[in-house]
């Protein structure tokens, strides 16, 4: 079956940890890193489950700061019997 | 593969000032893409106000010009009369547009001026250190009314939308929100709008924008962005409030 795989990128040293885009995501793909920090001092989003994403750009529309670009790519899912 | 989503060239690479969270950033970049998309960005000129986007001239990539607390309008309208061709815009939060600067707002739209108005509105003023705006809503906690504001001492929040909407000189006038991502789809449609309402030479648009401030609210970014879909939007009803005569497409 025909589908799109979507993935995220997240420039992670602009990021400011404040969480939106995760609190958006319909597939919970991204979390807040629970230990490292960033160039900032902040705790930043991380990509949790990256096969999980749809591409749906809904955390790069929210984000303040413009720390994620999404990219679609075709895939072949398997469909599980 | 395609890239959906990337960063737009209506925007430089500086990294914002704005606190982790605040929405401030999604309006600076939501005017970037309308500006790119409209093919704009080589003949725009931008005015910043006072407040937390007084650098917002850094963060839009087009030539801007830092205004005097509340009197982007009056500059704009210099910039416009002697530059008619060029795209004039100021990007103005409710401290700026709605107190100091509201005789500024008020007679550029009634004279019609040809510019487009960004106004961020976050219900308080949030540089100086989260005193109470004309926005800030009934019952509102700020440092300057700890108690929430009063209406009978304070009087009722200002719709300087609803305010502006009835000068006939205005010609569109809409009120958006950034509390989630297909109301910032919607917002950056009435931003290109105001935009498209200024290269079409039909007058004076402003685009209101409700925004968070979740430092100055006392409330983590999620829950300050469900704080103004709760709380903002019943007060300041979403939609178009005017709409340029003829103008079905704006
Ligand atoms: S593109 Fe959509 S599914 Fe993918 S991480 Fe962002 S919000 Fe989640
Ligand atoms: S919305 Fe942007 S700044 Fe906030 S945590 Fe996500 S990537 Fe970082
Ligand atoms: S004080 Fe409020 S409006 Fe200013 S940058 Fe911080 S969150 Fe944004």
């Amino acid at each position: 079956m025909a589908g799109i795989q979507g993935i995220p990128h997240i420039a992670v040293d602009r990021c400011k940890g404040c969480g939106l885009c995760v609190s958006v995501c319909p597939q919970s793909v991204l979390a807040i890193s629970d230990g490292a920090v960033n160039v900032k001092g902040y705790q930043p989003a991380i990509v949790a489950e990256p096969e999980r994403c749809i591409g749906c750009t809904s955390c790069a529309l929210i984000c303040p700061d413009v720390v994620i670009s999404v990219e679609r790519i075709p895939v072949k899912k398997e469909v599980k019997s | 593969m395609s890239v959906v989503f990337s960063r737009t060239k209506g925007l430089t690479e500086a990294e914002t000032h704005y606190c982790p969270g605040c929405t401030h950033g999604i309006a600076h970049r939501l005017v970037g893409e309308a500006l790119e998309e409209l093919d704009l960005l080589g003949n725009t000129i931008g005015c910043s106000a006072v407040g937390c986007s007084i650098l917002s001239y850094n963060y839009i990539n087009v030539d801007m010009i830092e205004c005097l607390h509340g009197r982007a309008p009056a500059v704009a309208t210099g910039i416009k009369r002697v530059r008619p061709d060029s795209i004039v815009f100021t990007y103005q939060g409710d401290g700026d547009l709605a107190s100091i600067g509201t005789a500024e707002i008020v007679h550029a739209a009634h004279r019609g001026e040809n510019i487009t108005v960004v106004f961020v509105n976050n219900a308080i003023y949030g540089m100086t250190g989260g005193q109470m705006a004309p926005t800030t809503l009934a019952g509102q906690k700020v440092t300057t009314a700890p108690a929430g504001r009063n209406p009978v001492i304070n009087g009722m929040p200002l719709k300087v939308s609803e305010m502006l909407a009835q000068i006939p000189g205005a010609a569109y006038v809409e009120r958006v929100s950034l509390h989630s991502p297909k109301e910032i789809r919607k917002a950056k449609r009435a931003i290109k709008k105001g935009l498209t309402c200024q290269v079409e030479k039909r007058g004076f648009s402003l685009i209101e924008v409700l925004s968070t401030c979740p430092t100055g609210w006392g409330l983590s970014p999620v829950d300050a962005v469900a704080w103004l879909e709760a709380n903002m939007v019943p007060y300041y009803p979403l939609g178009v409030l005017k709409a340029p005569e003829g103008g079905k497409n704006v």
